[in-house]
């Protein structure tokens, strides 16, 4: 408190000035209104007229969407019942009817009734399989054991079928494993990883069916299977969004990676990749899915229409998560890897240890978008004759019943859609929050 | 130039040079593209040196002892640090790297990770070291360069003379047989220039091996025991502190110094 006036003029405070409170126009609901809608004239021309505008909104959806037709059966038995709620002329309203009766259907598609449970099961466990992941920092980690299990118990809940399959396909990974262990003990990285890849496949192509085939014959353990035209509904987009969004984030990562490698191969086919599947739309993915695929294949085999669209829906969210990510590394300074570096920390411990966390963190924005488009991008599927939730409207409305109902359909879809996507974009928000550590 | 904050009296006992050869630099060269930016560099640091790195700026001192630990590849010559020679051999340049420790003008800490966590990562996952073991070393470090409260703070909630001290305790926590400094007080406000310098002089007490980039020339004429001058990617001149300083013979040298020291 050394100030320029100690020279000029001689001062010396005797009492301190107490801690007071702000001035009412600066807190609480009037200041706030005051400082963010009426601080100037034109902000308050505007303000007055955006209210105006939203009132005018309202005023038309509201009195619409409250409408006492919740127990129709047929949109002609929506507009009786408006009509006589109006005195006898024709009412306006949303015939609600509609919704009661098909909701079960716009969840599940045609998925067996009596085996409901099974998808219930699936999407309470994936929240199980979820929380070590989304919230480490209130959940224990030994979750994370189940979260590993869960892409295992996840499609043998959904098909069905005998157990020994989903365990065959974890043991494959087992195979792979062991067979990366032993060649190591004698040959270098690059050989022993080419030979747990070389393994696994030729357990999953060739043995696993045999092993499978006599487990089940020997220990008949399973569930009544169902078939994938019977998927549908909003189980069918949040399974489609759930496996291309959990898919995509690690095969991203290693797709930017590549990238950026200094390997010139590696570098080539990734930007090859990454350009190719950006630069083709995804309903034509979903076209060579649905039919230029069984060209290729050979004669007799079935491979699955749901697995093979939730490969090209996988394949096209990789490509955008990659560029996201690429973009989170470039805004990583270069002192992160020289100090990684320095201190003897390898390639991928680096990686994991310093640039991914950064750059994953930067990238929050960018990869929710995309997996929020991914999964709105789900819808398209419909076009491909699988049963969405919009592929079913098609159905619905072809119904003499409800032949004519459009907003209440497409509105409802719209909000659960809403609902998911919003959850997503909070969830960022919060991430965002927690993972900030001081000023940059 | 900041000059030290006081004129302590540096403890000479064991800042002994050893016979023992830490750093042989035979005949290097290295370019950025067409730019020869190391000339026919030839520098022996024998094991307790404290040897001063100074120069214009672009005359390559960076590049130099980024050099030593593999950040920046050289291209002719040859280092050999600690009896490895540097070569492409991944398996010796990840040997070298733990035995070398390194301080950069701009600290580069990881933002994300705590104090503590910045100073176990390495000892837990290159060394191996297990948690509560490199937990108490790294709080011995800390203490010794007197922060051990911030353990659990991020490195955005620190000033740059107490980052930069973190920095130089992470590298300590590997337990280096050299240290490398590039500039560490080049991006720090003057008043925390003193800390860190107390904290490198400590080192140098220590009898640590050191190479130093730095325009601190009062550091240089009490802890180093040479400094060598670079200019145009070449070492043009180079002798003990009081002779350097005192009795330049190259004319580059002699207009070095009188603008660094000069007015
Ligand atoms: N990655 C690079 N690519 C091309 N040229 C480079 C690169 N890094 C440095 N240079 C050039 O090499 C020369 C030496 O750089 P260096 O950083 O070693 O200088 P310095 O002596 O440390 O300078 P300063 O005191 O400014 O830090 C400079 O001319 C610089 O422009
Ligand atoms: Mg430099």
């Amino acid at each position: 408190m050394s100030g320029t006036h100690a020279h000029t003029v001689g001062f010396t405070r005797d009492t301190m000035i107490p801690q007071a409170d702000p001035p009412m126009t600066s807190v609480g609901a009037i200041g706030w209104a005051h400082k963010n809608l009426f601080s100037t004239w034109f902000n308050a021309i505007v303000t007055v007229a955006s209210l105006a505008l939203i009132f005018y909104v309202l005023a038309m959806i509201v009195p619409w969407a409250i409408s006492p037709t919740w127990e129709s059966s047929s949109l002609s038995e929506c507009r009786d019942i408006l009509a006589a709620a109006n005195g006898g002329e024709s009412g306006h309203g949303a015939c609600w009817g509609v919704i009661r009766e098909r909701w079960v259907q716009l969840m599940f598609g045609f998925y067996p009734s009596h085996l409901h449970w099974r998808p219930v099961a699936a999407f309470i466990l994936l929240g199980v399989a979820l929380a070590p992941v989304l919230f480490s920092d209130k959940v224990p980690a030994k979750l994370l054991y189940f979260t590993l299990a869960y892409p295992f118990i996840f499609p043998w809940l959904l098909w069905g079928g005998t157990i020994w399959a989903p365990l065959s396909v974890a043991a494959g990974f087992g195979v792979g494993y062991l067979a990366y262990r032993i060649v190591s003990a004698v040959a270098g990285d690059l050989l022993s990883v080419l030979a747990g890849v070389v393994a696994a496949l030729v357990w999953w192509l060739v043995l696993s069916g045999y092993v499978v085939d006599a487990l089940a014959g020997l220990i008949p353990i399973g569930l009544e299977p169902v078939q994938s035209r019977d998927f549908g509904g909003f189980m069918l987009s949040i399974t489609i969004g759930v496996v291309a969004i959990a898919a995509s984030l690690p095969l991203g990562v290693l797709l930017a990676l590549g990238r950026r490698s200094d390997l010139l191969i590696v570098r080539y086919l990734s930007v090859g990749f990454i350009e190719f599947i950006r630069g083709v739309p995804l309903i034509t993915l979903l076209f060579v899915a649905s039919t230029l695929l069984n060209i290729f294949m050979p004669p007799g085999t079935d491979f699955d229409i749901i697995l093979r669209v939730l490969i090209m829906v996988t394949l096209f969210a990789t490509a955008y998560m990659a560029e996201v990510i690429r973009g989170g590394l470039a805004a990583l300074p270069k002192g992160q890897y020289e100090g990684a570096d320095s201190l003897g920390l390898n390639y991928w411990q680096a990686q994991r240890l310093i640039i991914m966390p950064q750059a994953l963190k930067i990238s929050i924005p960018g990869i929710v978008s995309t997996f929020i488009g991914v999964f709105k991008d789900t819808t398209l599927v419909s076009i491909i004759g699988l049963m969405d939730p919009l592929g079913l409207t098609n159905g619905i409305r072809a119904d003499t019943n409800w032949n004519g109902i459009v907003w209440e359909l497409y509105g409802f879809i719209a909000l659960v859609f809403f609902v998911f996507c919003f959850s997503m974009s909070r969830y960022s928000m919060y991430l965002e929050r927690r993972l900030h550590t001081g000023r940059k | 130039m900041s000059e030290l904050a006081e004129e302590q009296d540096i403890d000479r006992s064991k800042m002994t040079v050893s016979d023992e050869i830490a750093v042989e630099i035979i005949k290097m060269n290295k370019w950025y593209g067409s730019f020869h930016v190391l000339r026919d560099i030839d520098l022996t640091v024998n094991r307790g040196e404290r040897i001063v790195i100074a120069g214009p700026s672009g005359s390559g001192k960076s590049t130099l002892i980024r050099c030593i630990n593999a950040l920046e590849e050289h291209q002719k010559g040859r280092i050999v640090v600690d009896g490895t020679e540097l070569s492409s051999d991944l398996k010796n340049i990840d040997k070298i790297r733990r035995e070398v420790g390194m301080v950069f003008q701009h600290f580069n800490l990881f933002p994300h990770l705590s104090i503590l966590e910045n100073l176990t990562l390495a000892p837990i996952w290159v060394r191996k070291t297990p948690r509560k073991e490199a937990e108490e070393t790294a709080m011995h470090f800390l203490e010794k360069v007197k922060i051990p409260e911030q353990a659990h703070k991020y490195p955005g909630q620190l000033s740059g003379g107490q980052q930069q001290r973190v920095a130089i305790a992470r590298s300590l926590c590997m337990r280096p047989r050299i240290m490398l400094f590039d500039e560490p007080t080049s991006a720090l406000d003057p008043e925390m220039i003193a800390e860190v310098l107390d904290t490198m002089i400590e080192l140098a007490q220590e009898g640590m091996t050191m190479l130093c980039v730095t325009h601190e020339m009062g550091f240089a004429r009490k802890v180093a025991n040479r400094v060598i001058f670079m200019d145009e990617g070449q070492i043009v001149e180079q002798n003990e502190p009081e002779e350097f300083f005192n009795n330049p013979q190259n004319p580059r040298t002699q207009l070095f110094l009188s603008q660094i020291l000069g007015h």
